[in-house]
Order: structure tokens, then sequence, then C-alpha cells
């Protein structure tokens, strides 16, 4: 119909189809099954939000303001494997992704649409056991599951919380599956792979790292849960099984799953940079090459978390050199992307705001990733709060905040209303200075001695806990804000039109938000995806 | 679900724009889940040569208590059966609609048949309490580290297993739509899949087979 006559415009995917709830949950459509993640992943981050806020409340006094040490354990393994599994793996790739992808190289959907509605109910499933795990009294391993404590000591719900973990593996196997297929056979005419925006090449790197790591933590997974019912000692030295066994398979995934989580990250704030500063990035090429190294090289440093664990010296001498080539392709990237703001006018909306907080918060984690893999500095350094504070300028400095900075960046895409850019920016700039608030104090903790994992710690590292509780609840005010005027915004918003922000890529021609086949017309591409200035 | 109520020209699905574009993705589709699944046999082997480097005698012990024959004749089994699958693809390639219903159906059958003499073997081993967890009493030989074998062998045949059985399901599911005439040279993409991962389900023996029944039989 629209087809014939693209003056009227087909209904948006909000409206077509079929009404109510079933039409949500028994959807096909990519853009549908990316919102049903984003409630999903909302709701994931709120309980692991909240374990995190009970973790910094207790750790305000030196012993332990809130739980006995059981509890807080309970508690950040709870904070771990929420926040790991069911928001940040799934963040980026599950939401955005889906929503944008087959937007960005012009097709109707991904290629296997059932799929994809399979993998959200293998996510929520997931999600239950995990949950179940919670409520029947929780688990206290940490969100490694280390053997012989997982297997052999610890009589918490490990089995339950593993399962959980084990199915929302496959969730991630089928998304990513699914977008490399989608990427290699639903490219639009013209749409060669050096005209794919690099959000595109992110989720494709992304892909390969989920289908290739993500099963050999399952297998590791149900092993830990075989040992568990069956008194069998793969894992468990007292039977002659082998613990560092299961950290070399732990960690062939677990490593990889940091780029999982940062890649696609990468990919959002190439996208917002180019916009924001209307000019074309930098060495477009070198950026899409990068990512696929890092995704490469990232499966070849595993061993740097184990550097005291027992594995051979000259085991820890190749990871470690292996692991600062890593830095080099995100080097590139950090470079590529200041290169692209160089005398650049630069917009500061709040996408670009957090884009420009991603890049610093990144790059002060990335450094302290060099500190760690260095050997002889690490053996200082490690299971200290100075690892803490690096993996979460990574993790929630660097993909919390450009999974933010897409949401606002697509938001009048996605919902064809116009967020307020006044609160918006507010919170942008509020989350930077309580992230650091919360994560720098860490780094001197760690630098000074303070151990992780801990629900008392000595009197001195006082001043520097309460600077970081402080900083948290900074953080939380920065985090529930965009809840309040996004939501807002759905009911009041002005209407954005097909293209707010005049960017070039194709997810722009089609309107806001877009209908529920995407292009009336199969979209012909001959241009590269920044037609901004050099 | 349209596949099944129109077979021609529904065969294409919505989001494609052409048989030629399905057919590539179904394919490649396939390709990308085996290469997942050689990493989730990966772990297994990984964890079998590290336990085999540790204990070689107790693995050898070990690989001596499996039932040689049965193995063996399950090997030719599904070496067979992957020759028949290949042999429906081939049929459906080339236009034709007699054979391949009863290919698929052979296909499946001797996967059923390779099930069922696995389920012996399971047997017979249950006999000789030779299970770590639920029946384990071996004589003789170094418990702890020949439980390592037992447990890794029954993982690794047991998820084996899982994708025979899964395969025998897909295979007799094909069998009932060829003989309804679903399929043709234009729409072959579900027979081309399936014998795909029917052929992994069989290289993944190929491995099996020596690591568990031969090389412990060697010295």
């Amino acid at each position: 119909m629209s087809s014939t006559d693209p003056g009227i415009a087909a209904p948006s995917y909000l409206t077509a189809g079929e009404p109510g709830l079933a039409g949500w949950l028994l959807t096909h459509d990519h853009k549908r099954i990316g919102i049903l993640y984003a409630v999903g992943i909302t709701f994931f981050f709120l309980l692991g939000g909240i374990a995190a806020a009970m973790i910094r409340i207790n750790l305000i006094e030196p012993q332990g303001a809130l739980m006995s040490a059981e509890t807080y354990n309970k508690a950040f393994t709870f904070h771990g494997v929420v926040m790991v599994w069911f928001f940040l793996i799934p963040s980026i790739p599950a939401t955005l992704g889906n929503f944008l992808l087959p937007l960005m190289i012009g097709a109707r959907d991904v290629a296997f649409p059932r799929l994809n509605l399979f993998s959200w109910y293998l996510y929520v499933g997931g999600g239950l056991f995990t949950i179940g795990a919670l409520l029947l009294g929780g688990v206290d391993t940490g969100w490694t599951f280390y053997t012989p404590f997982s297997t052999l000591f610890s009589n918490s719900h490990v089995v339950l919380a593993v399962v959980g973990v084990f199915v929302v593996g496959f969730s991630s196997i089928l998304t990513g599956l699914n977008f490399i297929v989608t990427v290699h056979t639903m490219r639009a005419t013209g749409m060669h792979w050096f005209r794919l925006p690099l959000f595109v090449w992110a989720m494709y790197a992304t892909s390969l790292v989920m289908v290739l790591a993500t099963p050999v933590l399952a297998m590791t997974l149900s092993l830990i849960a075989l040992e568990r019912l069956l008194g069998v000692g793969i894992f468990d030295p007292a039977l002659g099984g082998d613990p560092l066994l299961f950290q070399h398979f732990f960690w062939f995934y677990s490593h990889p799953a940091v780029y999982i989580m940062v890649l696609p990250a990468m990919g959002v704030v190439s996208e917002l940079i180019t916009c924001g500063v209307r000019r074309q990035i930098f060495g477009y090429r070198f950026m899409a090459w990068s990512m696929l190294a890092i995704a490469v090289i990232g499966f070849m440093v595993w061993g740097h978390h184990m550097f005291v664990a027992g594995q051979s010296m000259y085991a820890g001498i190749v990871f470690s050199i292996l692991s600062f080539v890593v830095a080099v392709p995100s080097a590139i990237k950090v470079f590529n992307w200041v290169a692209t703001l160089y005398k650049g006018t630069i917009d500061f909306h709040a996408p670009m705001l957090y884009a420009l907080g991603f890049i610093g918060l990144f790059m002060l984690g990335g450094l302290t990733g060099l500190f760690l893999a260095a050997t002889a500095l690490d053996v200082n350094l490690t299971d200290t709060y100075f690892v803490v504070a690096h993996f979460h300028y990574i993790m929630v400095g660097g993909a919390v905040m450009a999974y933010l900075g897409g949401i606002h960046f697509w938001w009048p895409k996605i919902t064809g209303r116009l967020y307020p850019e006044g609160p918006a920016r507010f919170a942008a700039i509020l989350m930077f200075f309580g992230f650091n608030l919360t994560f720098f104090p860490q780094y001197l903790l760690g630098y000074f001695g303070m151990p992780r994992r801990y629900h008392a710690y000595p009197e001195p590292f006082q001043w520097l806990n309460v600077l970081s509780s402080a900083g948290a609840s900074i953080l939380a005010l920065a985090y529930v804000m965009p809840l309040c005027y996004l939501g807002w915004s759905l009911v009041r918003g002005r209407a954005a039109g097909p293209n707010p922000w005049r960017a070039t890529g194709l997810e722009w021609t089609v309107p806001s938000p877009p209908p529920k086949e995407n292009f009336a017309l199969p979209p012909v591409v001959s241009e590269g995806p920044y037609r901004y200035r050099p | 679900m349209t596949q099944a109520s129109a077979p021609l020209l529904a065969a294409r699905a919505s989001q494609f724009d052409d048989t030629e574009q399905q057919r590539g993705a179904s394919a490649l589709g396939m390709w990308v889940f085996i290469a997942t699944e050689v990493l989730f046999f990966g772990v297994l082997f990984a964890g079998y040569t590290i336990g085999r480097l540790r204990f070689p005698e107790a693995f050898a012990a070990g690989g001596r208590r499996t039932d040689l024959l049965l193995g063996s004749i399950e090997t030719g089994i599904l070496l067979s059966s992957s020759c028949l699958a290949a042999l429906a693809v081939r049929d459906v390639q080339l236009g034709g609609r007699r054979s391949s219903p009863w290919l698929l159906l052979g296909t499946a059958a001797l996967g059923a048949a390779f099930l069922v003499m696995h389920g012996f073997e399971y047997h017979s081993e249950y006999e000789e309490a030779l299970i770590p967890g639920l029946r384990y009493h071996p004589s003789g030989d170094p418990p702890h580290a020949m439980a390592i074998f037992f447990c890794l062998y029954y993982f690794i045949t047991g998820f084996h297993s899982l994708h025979v059985a899964i395969g025998v399901a897909l295979l007799s599911r094909l069998a009932v739509k060829a003989w309804q005439g679903a399929f043709s040279p234009d729409y072959i993409a579900p027979v081309e899949v399936t014998a795909l991962y029917w052929h992994l389900v069989d290289i993944v023996w190929i491995f099996v087979y020596p690591a568990v029944y031969l090389v412990g039989r060697s010295s």
C-alpha cells in the first residue's frame, strides 16, 4: 500500500500489527523486540543497582554498616551476576542493536525474526532462574563462580544461578548468530562492507565474540552444576580435578565478554561523535578493522586474570604482552575520535556529552588496564579495589555512558518524541561527576591495599569509602533522572520528525517512529555512512 | 509457519527479497551455529585432553572399560546415516520427489538406532557400576582419576546423543514434509541446513570414537 504511494505514511511499528499485549509478546518485529529488551534490561539494571546501593551503604562504616559478611557476599554476587549477564551483555546489542541494525543496513528485519523473539524469551527465562536463586536465599560465590568454592564449599543456590546464566547465554548466542547472518545477507543494494555505519561493524564484531565465546561459558557452568549435583571432580582438587582449568575456561569467555560490553559502546560513540561535530569519522577503515582486531586479540588475553593463580610464568609473560597488544586497536579508536573532534564545531547536546564522557572514562579505564597487564605491578594490585575501579571505568563509565548516550540519540527515532534537552544535559554531567566520585577513590583504595570482596576494612580507608558512597548516591540520582524525563517525553514530548539531528544514516531517512516494514521502497545506497564535511 | 501452508509461493519469509537470499541466510545461519557447536564440544575435548595428560594410565584404563564392539557399530551407523542425508539433499536438488522422503526417514531411523545402542551401552555400564555420582564401584583401577574419565565420557556422549535426538526429530519432520511435496530445487534450505547439522553430529562422533574407545586400547 505504502510502497505505491509514499505520500501516505504507513502506520508506525508502535501502532501497526496486533493490538494489545499479545501484539508485543508475540511480535517478530525487530523494533518491538528491541523495546522488549529495553524493558527487561532496565528492570535488571534497577535490581543490580539496588544491590550496588546496599554494598555502598555497607561500606560507609569500617565494620560494615548494614550486612553480615555472608549477606555482603550474596549482595556483590547478585550485583555482579545481574549487571554482567542481564544488563551489560544484552544492553546495547539487544536493544539498540536490534532496533537499529536492520534500519542501518536497509533491511526489513533481521534474518531470523522468530529466533530473535525466542532469544528474548530465553533472556527472560534465564532471568527468572537467577531471581529465583535470589529469592531462595542467594548465591555467595561472586559472579566468577570460582571452584572449588562454588562446587565444594558454598551451600548457597549455585546451581539455580548457573542455570540462569546458561539459559541467558543461549539468548546471547542466538542474537549474535542473527546479527552475523543479517549483516552478511540482508544489506541493501549498494551497501558495501565499507559503507556500513561503524555501529554495524561494532555489532558484527560483538556478535563474533558472542557466538564463539559464550558456548565455553555454558559448558563450563554445566560442568560446575554436574560437580555439585553428582559429586564428581573435574575441577575439584580433592577428587583429582584441576581448579585452574575452571579459571582458564571461565576467562576464555569472560574476558572476551568485556569486549561484548565495550565494542557496542565504541560503535555508538562513533555515531554520536560524527553527528555531534558534523564531520566524517577520521580513518573509517582503521576504525572498522580495529573493532575486528579487538574482537580477535580479545580471545588471546584471558590469562591476565590469572597472573597470581598459579599459571606458569611463561604463560604470564605471553598473556601480559598480548594484553598490551589489545590496547593498540583501542588506542587507535580513541585517537581517531579525538582527531574527528579536532578543530570541529562541537554541539554539546546530551548524546555528545555522554560520548565525550565515554572517551574520558574509557581512557582512564583503559590506561589502568595497562597497569594491571604489567605482571610485576599486578602482583600488588590484583584483588584490590584498583581492579574494581578499573573494570567499572570500562563497564560503567564506558558501556553504560555509551548506552545512555545512544538511548538519547535514537530516542526521537524510537519513540517519535523529543526528550527535554536541559534535564538531559544536566543528568549527563551529573553522571560524569557522580561516577568519578564513586570510582576514583577506589583506585586510591586499591593502591593503598584495600582488598576487594570484604564487608569490613581498617579505619584509615574510611574517608575514601565515604567519598565513594557519596558519589554512588549522586550516580543513582543521575540514573533515575533519565527514567523520569524520558518517561515524561513519551507523553508530553514534542514530535521529533524523521531527522531531528540532521544525521546521515539510513535510519534517519524513514519516519519517526519507523513504519513496521521500515522502508516504503528498498533503499539503494551510493555513499558512505558519514556524509558530513571531511 | 507460512512455509507449511503454501509450499512454493510462501516459502519465502517476508523479511527476504527472494528465495536465493533466504537460502543463503539459512545456510550461513547453520554454519555460524556449527561454529558455536564446535566451541561447545571444544570445552569438553579440552577437558578430556587435560585430564588425559594428567592421568594417562587412568584414562587408558577407563577407555578399555568401554564397549568397543557397540561403539564401532554405532560409528558405522552414524557414518552411513550421513551418507543418506547427503543423498537426500542431492535428490531434492535434482528435483526428485520420490526417494527424498525415504532417504530422510532412513537417516532418522539410523539416528534412532544409534540412540538405542547407546542406551544399551549406558545400561551395561550401570550394571558394571561405572557411573560416577550414580553407581560407581570400579574394581582394580585408580578410582578418582578414572571417575574423571567416565564423567567426561558421559558428558560428551550424553551431549552428543542429545544432538542426535534433536536431529532425529528434525529429520522425521522433514521426511513428512518431503512426502507432502514441500521441497523443490527452489526451496531446499530446510533439507540443506538439517543435513549440515547432521554432518556436524557425525563429525563430532568421529572425534569421540577414537578418543573414548580406541586410544586406551592402543598399547
